[in-house]
């Protein structure tokens, strides 16, 4: 057993902090506002009627849920910039930030995963609410922005929080990318001091009390919202 | 837009010298399954264990098995493989740690990454086994008990043969999930699917070829064990209780 410098983390909590862990809960945030956004668009166009809408958005969740993670990563950071200078008429591929990649990643590959609780949420309204709501004379988009999104939101929040959660720990593998992400910054205070057992343990940690305290508190929300129903 | 495709490449030789880009990756998938195949069994018996555990009436023992669900399921998977390459071998007596760290380069990241998501994946299987087994009505476990069998007994004859049929779908996606997480290995050293992939795109600046490659296998491979899944769900269900629906499918 060799010598152990816990010091080491002490001097870089501000660098771990400020730097990686502003990054990471950034990143999860975003992603997962966006994930949510297009998620609903997603679930929306798969239960829509019309094969044209449902068929490309099944056929895009499915893409997504069954390849890697990591292999999207890698797909998105050499597709963007393609896709960038497609939708700006460039000739050459942009320059895109390992940021902007991560998070369009992110974003469309979390959007497959929350459109599938999404589309339990709207499948667990009753379709008469649906029904009255069109018999009232509101229009498909009124009568899902009014009616039935406000409760399969409320009814998805704890599963919806749980897959944040998930994403959360997911973004460590943008350490694939080099970003100083919490794990990126860990791992480069690490390799700079050769003290790799001390600075992954911490980072283990670290994700460790941040998953389980933010689990359990989707916990206690669960039963609160139980307990109204 | 100025990308120069070549499909031919895959038939082209790769950096090592000997294999074509296509057997490059077909020996990545070769890891890929090897990887999932050797977790899997670590995932399906510890798992199942852990979940019966927390189902005995033991409360140590339950408390036992939650604190190694929350443990592992709260730690980011790249995180826990980068504590088994890493970690592990400097936290051991030296001299165990020095015969990890003297393994052949294949086996130096396979090792690891096969405890890994070994670990890992117990952790999600044993919440599943719970579920199955707390998914069957009490009864049975009381007739057990009222037949004279003991504790073990119930278990292995009348509890988990239903339990086990109850979860195939979520054991599904499981072992999906565990060939996928297979990928992350990769940050430790091992070329799997991906990054044969990855180091194919590195080598021929294919970018395009190489990953759409990697995807349809990965592709083909789900559909394979989505199959074999279904196929081995109805060969076991038992008529008249609970089993894969006929037919159904769609919403």
């Amino acid at each position: 057993m060799g010598e152990f410098d816990f010091g080491v983390i002490q001097r870089s909590l501000g660098y771990l902090f400020r730097e990686g862990m502003t990054f990471t809960l950034t990143l999860t945030g975003i992603a997962a506002a966006g994930g949510i956004f297009f998620g609903t668009l997603l679930a929306m166009m798969r239960l829509s009627s019309h094969k044209w809408l449902s068929l490309p958005a099944t056929g895009y969740v499915n893409l997504m849920r069954s390849i890697p993670l990591l292999l999207v990563i890698f797909w998105f950071y050499f597709l963007v910039p393609y896709i960038g200078a497609w939708v700006t008429g460039a000739s050459q591929p942009l320059k895109v930030g390992a940021f902007t990649s991560s998070v369009v990643t992110f974003m469309l590959f979390e959007a497959a995963y929350y459109s599938e609780i999404m589309r339990a949420g709207i499948q667990s309204i009753a379709r008469g609410q649906v029904w009255a709501g069109l018999a009232l004379g509101l229009n498909y988009w009124q009568s899902m922005k009014e009616v039935v999104l406000p409760q399969a939101f409320r009814n998805m929040v704890p599963i919806l929080l749980t897959q944040t959660i998930i994403l959360f720990q997911d973004t460590s593998l943008v350490y694939v990318l080099s970003i100083t992400d919490f794990l990126g910054a860990a791992s480069k205070i690490a390799q700079r001091d050769g003290r790799l057992v001390e600075m992954y343990t911490f980072a283990a940690l670290v994700y460790f009390i941040v998953s389980y305290v933010l689990s359990h508190l989707v916990k206690r929300l669960q039963l609160r919202i139980a307990i109204i129903r | 837009m100025n990308y120069h495709w070549n499909w031919g490449i895959f038939w082209e030789m790769s950096a090592d010298g000997r294999h074509t880009w296509f057997m490059t990756l077909i020996m990545g998938l070769g890891w890929t399954l090897a990887t999932a195949f050797c977790a899997g069994v670590i995932a399906l018996i510890l798992g199942s264990f852990i979940g019966v555990v927390r189902t005995m009436p033991l409360r140590w023992a339950v408390r036992i098995g939650n604190a190694y669900v929350e443990v592992f399921r709260n730690i980011p998977l790249l995180v826990q493989l980068f504590l088994w390459y890493f970690v592990v071998p400097e936290v051991l007596p030296s001299s165990v740690g020095d015969t990890i760290k003297a393994m052949n380069p294949p086996w130096a990241s396979f090792v690891p990454a096969v405890l890994g998501l070994g670990l890992f994946t117990a952790a999600r299987i044993a919440e599943q086994v719970r579920a199955g087994i707390q998914a069957l009505a009490r009864g049975q476990g009381m007739a057990g008990t009222a037949l004279g069998l003991t504790l073990a007994q119930t278990y292995r004859t009348v509890l988990l043969p239903m339990a086990y049929r109850i979860i195939m779908p979520p054991l599904t996606s499981e072992t999906m999930n565990l060939i996928k997480n297979t990928s992350v290995a990769l940050t430790i050293g091992l070329i799997e699917l991906t990054a044969a992939a990855r180091s194919m795109q590195e080598f021929t600046f294919q970018v395009f070829e190489a990953f759409t490659a990697a995807t349809v296998i990965y592709i083909v491979v789900n559909l394979i064990v989505v199959n074999l899944m279904r196929w081995l769900e109805r060969r076991v269900a038992v008529p008249g209780f609970i089993g894969p629906a006929v037919g159904g499918g769609g919403h």
